[in-house]
């Protein structure tokens, strides 16, 4: 029993041996065979890890925002019909955040932020921009984990005193005092004219997710002297821990359809989404992209594939003569069989490393000029390797079926 | 005792309407250590009475019996394993495969069979050197002459101790001097190991080697006499 293993052990050494003198006799066909498949993987490989990359980007950024965190949004209420817009309702107060922190009923958050969001053109006297102005309490910088990298964050007594006094984000800094230290400086909103106490940290981010392009103001002030209105934007609420968000949103839920006096869950006129919420959606966007690319770049395999069988058969017809000889000699089909599919198998394997090594530094390239992170992920490679392999064996089966089912007399004849 | 043993064996080609007969009922019997040639002109049915003795067809109708074994009714992969293990063959063109050296050809067959390395290898080397290529073991085949290929073809068709070694024209591609030593190795390996020995030729000099010679001519043997006046190298 151990001589036959050893017997076979040997013959498919032998027959992979005479696979890799065969495809290296045509070195100009075999790379031109096996481009298809090199950049079908590289493709296929690049993609995923690019679509992984943004996922992991969007993911991060929404992650900074704090991981505990529940926000609490206005409106979500439907009259009939009608929906209305998220955030738009004025129906949240500093009531309500004040009921969610003192309620004995909730016991599961630690902090509560009242935020009111508000869109304001901002002006230095020279020159200007359009920033988001956010007015908050203390508690702000707490629950969404905002540091200042100079000066002193809104406090207390900023907010119970009605001070005229903002907090900007680094790129307000750049934009309207070309960054040089603004602090005791000052800016006017609507009219208002406020001195700048701190600086935040630089959060990162772009387009709608830019966290560094903001003005901070107390909220009391935001509400009474820029602009006029006694609602809250939302409400963030910071949960004692990740594993208690789902009670924490509960909570704050019940608490506040009970002082809405709304009895029925399905009319509350405020929602509350988690940041696992937002990640998902973000995740689910981001995912379908990645998907919708790969599948683009897997059609150019099947063309690789396709490339391959196409130089298969033609091998199987020059080679008509000495696969006549072979079973003559006594190959049976399964020996000529195995012959042809190891050659298309080391062809897509081999292409498919390359097209692996190619993607990935393609990953690289791109993850360094966008300025994301690289995220090559194991299931990609494994791909890669399984589709390359596969595509052999597909591909490489009709012509290895013909070539063996060659009737030896015909293949001896043949010229 | 008889290791061929053909009856009444037919093959017809079927082509369109048109029915070609190619063997028309040819019967006849090979005795161990024969050396037989035979003859015809072309079309006379000679190379597919060589496809059928060489089981790389299957006739029509009729019993072909090799060492034992009735070839008509095999499968093409029975019939691989009987080519494999019971006929050694030699071809006008010679047949090596190109680019892998007379070693490795001489091994093939072997290698189809199964056997252990180590054992081709010894085996493979022993032929060689009984047909004069000791020193030609490493060459490919485009660094060989016509002759020596043929005497590589042999060496393989040896390899595997078959029933018979089955030649077709094998002298055909090859001058004359050195088709003069490929017979002389036909009559050693037929005398001296008493390996049976069936030769399809259309030349009377090479037939002249033999010990019996077949005359086929429309598909049916027209003479099967002994050669009494063989020529002896």
């Amino acid at each position: 029993m151990t001589l036959k293993t050893n017997r076979e052990e040997l013959n498919s050494m032998e027959l992979l041996q005479e696979s890799l003198l065969t495809l290296t006799l045509n070195k100009l066909r075999t790379g031109l065979a096996m481009l298809g498949i090199v950049i079908g993987i590289g493709s296929v490989i690049a993609l995923i890890s690019l679509g992984q990359a943004t996922q992991q980007q969007v993911a991060n950024q929404i992650q900074s925002l704090g991981a505990n965190l529940l926000t609490v949004s206005p409106g979500g209420q439907s009259t009939g019909a009608v929906r209305g817009a998220q955030g738009s309702g004025t129906t949240l107060t500093l009531d309500d955040a004040n009921g969610i922190l003192t309620s004995p009923q909730i016991t599961t958050i630690d902090n509560v932020s009242p935020e009111t969001t508000s869109r304001a053109q901002v002006t230095t006297g020279q020159t200007n921009t359009n920033v988001q102005v956010i007015g908050v309490t203390d508690a702000y910088s707490t629950v969404h984990k905002t540091n200042v990298s100079e000066g002193t964050f809104i406090s207390k007594s900023d907010v119970t005193g009605l001070r005229k006094v903002a907090v900007v984000g680094p790129q307000v800094v750049t934009d309207l005092f070309n960054g040089e230290d603004p602090i005791g400086k000052t800016i006017r909103i609507n009219g208002q004219t406020l001195t700048i106490i701190g600086v935040t940290e630089s959060k990162g981010g772009t387009g709608f997710l830019n966290q560094d392009d903001i003005v901070f103001v107390p909220l009391s002030t935001a509400q009474k002297q820029l602009f006029g209105q006694n609602y809250l934007s939302s409400i963030s609420v910071e949960a004692k821990s990740p594993d208690v968000m789902e009670q924490a949103r509960d909570e704050v839920g019940y608490y506040l359809l009970a002082r809405h006096k709304i009895s029925d869950p399905t009319q509350a006129d405020f929602s509350i989404f988690s940041q696992e919420d937002i990640l998902n959606t973000a995740s689910s966007v981001t995912g379908t992209f990645t998907a919708l690319l790969s599948g683009i770049a897997a059609i150019s395999l099947l063309v690789g594939g396709i490339g391959i069988m196409n130089i298969m058969l033609v091998s199987v017809t020059e080679r008509t003569r000495e696969i006549g000889l072979r079973k003559a000699l006594g190959a049976k089909k399964n020996i000529i069989v195995s012959q042809f599919l190891i050659e298309s198998v080391i062809l897509t394997l081999i292409g498919g490393a390359i097209g692996m090594v190619i993607g990935i530094i393609i990953s690289f390239a791109i993850a360094s000029l966008a300025k994301l992170p690289v995220v090559i992920s194991p299931e990609a490679i494994l791909l890669a390797v399984g589709v390359s392999g596969g595509i052999g064996i597909i591909f490489g089966w009709y012509p290895a079926r013909r070539a063996a089912g060659l009737q030896p007399i015909e293949a001896l004849r043949y010229e | 005792m008889a290791i061929i043993k053909a009856t009444n064996i037919r093959k017809v080609y079927q082509m369109g309407d048109l029915e070609t007969v190619a063997l028309d009922g040819v019967s006849f019997s090979i005795d161990k250590g024969e050396f037989v040639a035979i003859m015809g002109p072309s079309g006379s049915g000679k190379s597919t009475l060589m496809h059928i003795l060489g089981a790389l067809d299957i006739p029509t109708s009729g019993s072909y019996v090799l060492d034992g074994h009735e070839v008509s009714k095999l499968t093409d992969d029975e019939l691989a394993d009987i080519r494999n293990k019971k006929i050694g063959f030699i071809f006008q063109a010679f047949n090596l495969l190109p680019r892998i050296s007379a070693l490795g050809n001489v091994m093939l067959p072997m290698r189809y069979a199964g056997i252990p390395y180590e054992q081709r290898i010894e085996t493979a080397k022993k032929y060689l050197t009984m047909v004069g290529l000791e020193n030609r073991m490493g060459h490919t085949s485009n660094q060989l002459s016509g002759g020596q290929q043929q005497r590589v073809a042999i060496a393989r068709g040896l390899s595997m101790n078959p029933a018979i070694l089955l030649a077709d024209e094998p002298t055909g591609n090859i001058a004359s001097a050195q088709a003069e030593e490929v017979m002389k190795i036909f009559q050693d390996v037929n005398d001296r190991e008493g390996h049976t020995i069936v030769m399809i030729t259309h030349e009377p000099d090479i037939a002249a080697h033999s010990k019996r010679i077949i005359h086929v001519k429309d598909g049916k043997i027209i003479s099967d006499v002994k050669n009494k006046q063989r020529r002896i190298k």
